[in-house]
């Protein structure tokens, strides 16, 4: 038993339920603002939690377990409420608690407010709820609750963009929800061929057997089931359809834990589940999962380009959300070489997109409140949107997040997408090396044009004369909460490029132990 | 039961054989011991509709709402009459003694195993919600009401007799006491509708019964026997002349339990009784005439027609993708905003979830042992019975006059917070998502009764069915939250809005009360309902 890691689950679960009591008061706008400090109360005590779990982690030694909790919840189908967290899921725990901190407090100022907008409580207890699903999905050690975790999600996001999203928000709310549950379920229909062979439903005993007492047949068609579940949620492309439409609908903390956080649900399965579980079974589809990577990025850049380019009335969410599928696109590279390396620049590029693309999110968004809009051509007007000029502080930082996200050595955007083009470059063992070579030069030419259409966004929003006509008079720059909400994201962008070794040295036992499985 | 007291009370009965009789070893063993203790839930039932007929008679006008009082006693004595049972060893009463005396356990009548208690449980639970439901319906739709209690007390004791029953006689008698009451049940709505409804079900459910007693008809005739174990004996061994009879036998018995659990192509029925049948008879219907159903096709299947399990387990595997998928197709095709769409939607959705409680009994056709799937069924049953007969309640909450569609639902979060909740809550439940998680794990017994018994392809319709159903239900959901139309979009004359606002009666209150709390409890530790699916039912 680990009080920590529990209360980390408990403590937004009873906020959520909370906010169903009648607390809050009979007055709308108090019981508003009311619920909205409660919300940042409980995540930034979740925060707190989080970093003396980190503090309290023994540094020394991240592949093994710690924090654990084992106790039995449904000995009728074998499940436990097996808790624990390595060197791989406590940067990802700890980056949760960041970001929906982070979200709580901006949204604390900035919530969507109109006619049809529900309260905020109901506000604060769908949000409280997702994060309880988001952490259980990284913090449990066993396949069905991680299944559990991977749905609690599903529910609180369908309505926080069907809700307090904008344009088509209820046919994309629905997408999302349909292309999720039927991935998640053909996933569970992996888990239960696994735990129907092996008899247990344990990650870590599962890691430990390291495939032995599953047939090949079974655990291709596992990895097959698995697989399919968890790229949808990468999303790997073709099948990324959901993720567009998703992001452009959903509001900005929405997109930020959307981007930030649950696209990172489906690679981190793929880590915990698939390599050390079934690792027949993935050796066999690696391959595969390459070659959608590859596809993946290019496809994702190229989407991004005819977006950036004059004209095409790209939306900027959109453009981040395809960028989003390039730049999983590596992280699913990374994975698909089998190697310590790639896995480990996968973790790595994980976590810097959670970092990046919250940030680049939280700049949007404040942008779409600003203008209007987020259509880039009206944005930019003839010239380009001139925020250098207009609001210096703000466009600095959407470049800062914009060449971080191209990958420039010194962010942390540049060692997890290196990393994984070098374990392509040498893939493991009984993978083919000139399939992969050619994965990696398709992902090599995605960053040159990653580069491109992240420049040509700076260039249009950034740069331009500041006295053209613009759709707004008055762009209002950095506003207090603002920094405070994003600043965090920045310093660990920059902190992350700078010192890799903080992150790689917390993965690199963990990645060997899972894949070697002794 | 039938069978076993003409075998063993026969020669007491005529008299010339009595000479016979008394030439046996020990005749003391020819006088029937009846273990009451284990018929109790039952016989408690039926006892209890018996008082309620006489007392009707008795009772001056006024006094006739203790007719519903003491229907929700019975049928609660009834439940509390199955903890003696609960845990022990099976005990078996009815039993055909052979000539030394003794008895083997195939032929006995009446066994209450784990399986009888768990559909007991199901049917006079579901058979109690669906009466403290009632207790308003009755009231406000001026039903007769000593016929009401009677019928739905009659029902019930059929519907907890099926699934301790052994041997085909009784099992046809108990399904016919669980059903013709309903009949009646359903035409007691005096409006057209009802006497439509009632005369499909009539129908439908009487062709069933006839198909089924032919198909019986056909097994007695090749096995030699109607106790479900020796029938199996009989089947294995039965002549080669006789194999055609005995397979046209299970066909058609099987047919008949099909058509009693609204599987395809027997489903049609169904929308349109359960929108004529006054509401409370619809969750009845729905929940524990889907039990008795059920049961009878387990039993039928697993015990007596043991030999052919192969053939049915893939005919059952191929009913239940094509339940499954035809009900919630159905489902989604229904338009929101026509008059009693609300029922019917979860009339549709009846018949894809009944898809559902069909795959463990397929996959029971595969595995070796043969009982160890039926725990799913049973457990996702029960599961289903609580969350169904919550949502038939909210609806009987919300459209207190008949006809409510699905858009009448808008907005009632912002009318009624805790009724809105408890929909959202039981509707997730039926999807299988979290937070409804007990409906969540109900899926997982089923999709893994599927994997184990190697139905790999039933296991990925049905994962897409669960993707299908997500979205009508999840569509019903987003309304309860959706801001509230205008007055004249939500189809609810304004005069009664007022009406509507006001207080819930107490008998509502307690349904939604009761089945919300046993949701939320069950969510929290599923080990309660999910221990069924753990072990071997038989």
């Amino acid at each position: 038993m680990n009080a920590v890691l529990i209360a980390l689950l408990v403590l937004p679960l009873l906020g959520a339920a909370l906010t169903l009591a009648p607390v809050f008061g009979p007055d709308r706008a108090t019981a508003d603002r009311r619920a909205l400090r409660l919300n940042t109360v409980v995540t930034g005590a979740v925060l707190l939690l989080a970093v003396a779990l980190a503090a309290g982690f023994d540094h020394d030694e991240p592949a093994r377990m710690q924090a654990t909790t084992d106790v039995s919840w449904i000995p009728a189908l074998h499940v436990r409420l097996h808790l624990g967290v390595d060197g791989i899921s406590l940067p990802l725990v700890v980056l949760t608690a960041l970001l929906t901190f982070l979200c709580a407090l901006y949204s604390e100022k900035r919530l969507p407010n109109g006619d049809t907008v529900p309260s905020a409580q109901a506000f604060v207890g769908l949000f409280l709820l997702l994060e309880v699903g988001m952490l259980a999905t990284f913090a449990v050690l066993d396949l069905l609750l991680f299944f559990l975790a991977f749905e609690i999600v599903l529910i609180p996001m369908y309505f926080l963009i069907a809700r307090w999203g904008s344009g088509a928000k209820v046919p994309a709310a629905n997408r999302f929800i349909l292309y999720t549950l039927l991935g998640s379920a053909v996933m569970l229909l992996g888990f239960l061929l696994i735990g129907s062979k092996a008899g247990t439903f344990d990650m870590q005993a599962l890691a430990t057997a390291h495939g032995s007492g599953l047939s090949h047949t079974t655990q291709v068609i596992a990895a097959l089931a698995i697989l399919v579940g968890l790229a949808v949620k990468a999303p790997a492309w073709p099948l990324h359809s959901w993720l567009p439409d998703a992001h452009t609908a959903a509001p900005t903390v929405g997109s930020v834990l959307l981007a930030g956080v649950l696209l990172k649900m489906g690679t981190y399965g793929l880590v915990r589940v698939l390599l050390p579980v079934v690792p027949d079974g993935t050796t066999t589809l690696a391959p595969y999962l390459g070659a959608f990577a590859a596809v993946g990025i290019v496809y994702g850049s190229l989407a991004c380009l005819a977006l950036a380019r004059p004209g095409s009335k790209g939306d900027l969410k959109r453009l981040i959300a395809y960028s989003s599928v390039g730049h999983m696109g590596f992280v699913l590279l990374g994975i698909a070489s089998l190697t310590p390396v790639g896995v480990n620049g996968a973790l790595f590029a994980n976590i810097a997109h959670g970092l990046i693309t919250g940030l680049l999110f939280f700049v949007v968004g404040a942008l779409k409140d600003r203008y209007g809009t987020a259509d880039l051509d009206t944005l930019a007007g003839a010239t380009g949107a001139a925020l250098y000029g207009r609001a210096p502080r703000l466009g600095a930082l959407l470049a800062f997040a914009a060449v971080a996200s191209l990958g420039l050595p010194g962010l942390a955007g540049f060692w997890g997408e290196l990393l994984a083009m070098f374990g392509a470059f040498d893939p493991a063992q009984g993978l083919s090396r000139p399939a992969f070579v050619t994965y990696m030069v398709l992902a090599g030419l995605g960053t040159l044009l990653t580069a491109a259409y992240l420049l040509i966004v700076v260039k249009r929003v950034c740069m331009g004369d500041p006295e053209q006509p613009a759709p707004v008079a008055e762009v209002a720059d950095l506003r207090r909460y603002e920094a405070v909400s994003w600043t965090p994201l920045a310093a660990l962008t920059l902190l992350a490029g700078l010192w890799p070794a903080l992150l790689l040295s917390l993965s690199n036992p963990a990645v060997k132990h899972l894949l070697g499985g002794g | 039961m039938l069978a076993a007291q003409t075998a063993a009370l026969g020669p007491h009965s005529t008299g010339q054989h009595t000479v016979t009789s008394l030439a046996v070893a020990n005749p003391g063993s020819l006088i029937q011991s009846v273990d009451w203790v284990a018929i109790a839930p039952p016989l408690i039932a039926a006892v209890a509709a018996l008082a309620v007929l006489i007392t009707d008679l008795f009772l001056p006008e006024r006094h006739k709402k203790w007719l519903g009082r003491l229907t929700v006693a019975g049928l609660a004595l009834a439940l509390i009459a199955l903890l003696p049972l609960a845990g022990r060893s099976p005990r078996a009463t009815f039993c055909v003694q052979n000539v030394a005396g003794g008895t083997d356990n195939g032929g006995c009548s009446y066994v209450a195993d784990h399986f009888a208690l768990v559909f007991q449980l199901l049917a006079l639970g579901g058979a109690l919600i669906a009466a403290l439901l009632s207790a308003h319906t009755v009231e406000d739709e001026k039903l007769p009401r000593g016929e009401y209690w009677f019928l739905l007390l009659s029902s019930a004791t059929g519907a907890a007799l099926l699934p301790a029953s052994r041997d085909l006689a009784t099992l046809v008698i108990a399904l016919e006491v669980a059903s013709l009451p309903a009949f009646a049940l359903v035409a007691l709505r005096r409006d057209g509708r009802g006497a439509e409804a009632a005369l499909k079900f009539f129908v439908s459910s009487v062709t069933a019964t006839a198909v089924m007693l032919l198909g019986i008809g056909f097994v007695y005739a090749a096995s030699g026997s109607l106790h479900l174990a020796a029938v199996a004996q009989g089947l294995e061994h039965a002549p080669g002349q006789l194999k055609p009879l005995a397979e046209a036998g299970a066909v058609l018995t099987l047919v008949g339990f099909a058509f009693k659990v609204a599987a395809v192509p027997f489903h049609f029925w169904v929308p349109d009784t359960y929108t004529g049948a006054p509401l409370p008879v619809a969750g009845y219907l729905s929940v524990v005439g889907k039990a008795a159903g059920l049961s009878g096709l387990a039993l039928a299947t697993t015990i007596a027609f043991r030999p052919y399990a192969h053939t049915w387990g893939l005919a059952l595997a191929v009913l239940a993708a094509v339940t499954m998928t035809v009900g919630n197709v159905g489902a989604l095709r229904q338009r929101f905003d026509t008059r009693y769409s609300a029922v019917r939607l979860l009339a549709w959705s009846s018949v894809g979830q009944a898809g559902y409680l069909l795959v463990p009994l397929a996959a029971a056709g595969y595995a070796p042992t043969g009982a160890d799937p039926l725990g799913a069924t049973a457990a996702y049953a029960l599961i289903y019975g609580v969350v169904n007969l919550g949502a038939f309640g909210v609806v009987a909450a919300v459209g207190r006059r008949a006809g409510t569609s699905v858009d009448d639902f808008r907005g009632l979060f912002a009318r009624r917070r805790w009724t809105a909740l408890a929909l959202a809550f039981f509707l997730l439940c039926l999807a299988g998502l979290p937070p409804g998680v007990i409906g969540l794990f109900g899926k997982v017994v089923v999709f893994r009764a599927a994997v184990d018994a190697g139905l790999g392809w039933l296991a990925v319709v049905m994962a897409a069915n669960v993707v299908v159903a997500l979205y009508y239900y999840l569509l019903w959901t987003a309304r309860l939250f959706a801001p509230a139309a205008d007055g004249a979009a939500t189809g609810e004359p304004v005069g009664t809005g007022a009406g509507a606002e006001r207080r819930l009666p107490a008998s509502l209150t307690a349904t939604l009360g009761l089945t919300a709390c046993v949701a939320v409890v069950l969510s929290v530790a599923p080990q309660l309902v999910l221990q069924v699916a753990g072990g071997s039912l038989f």
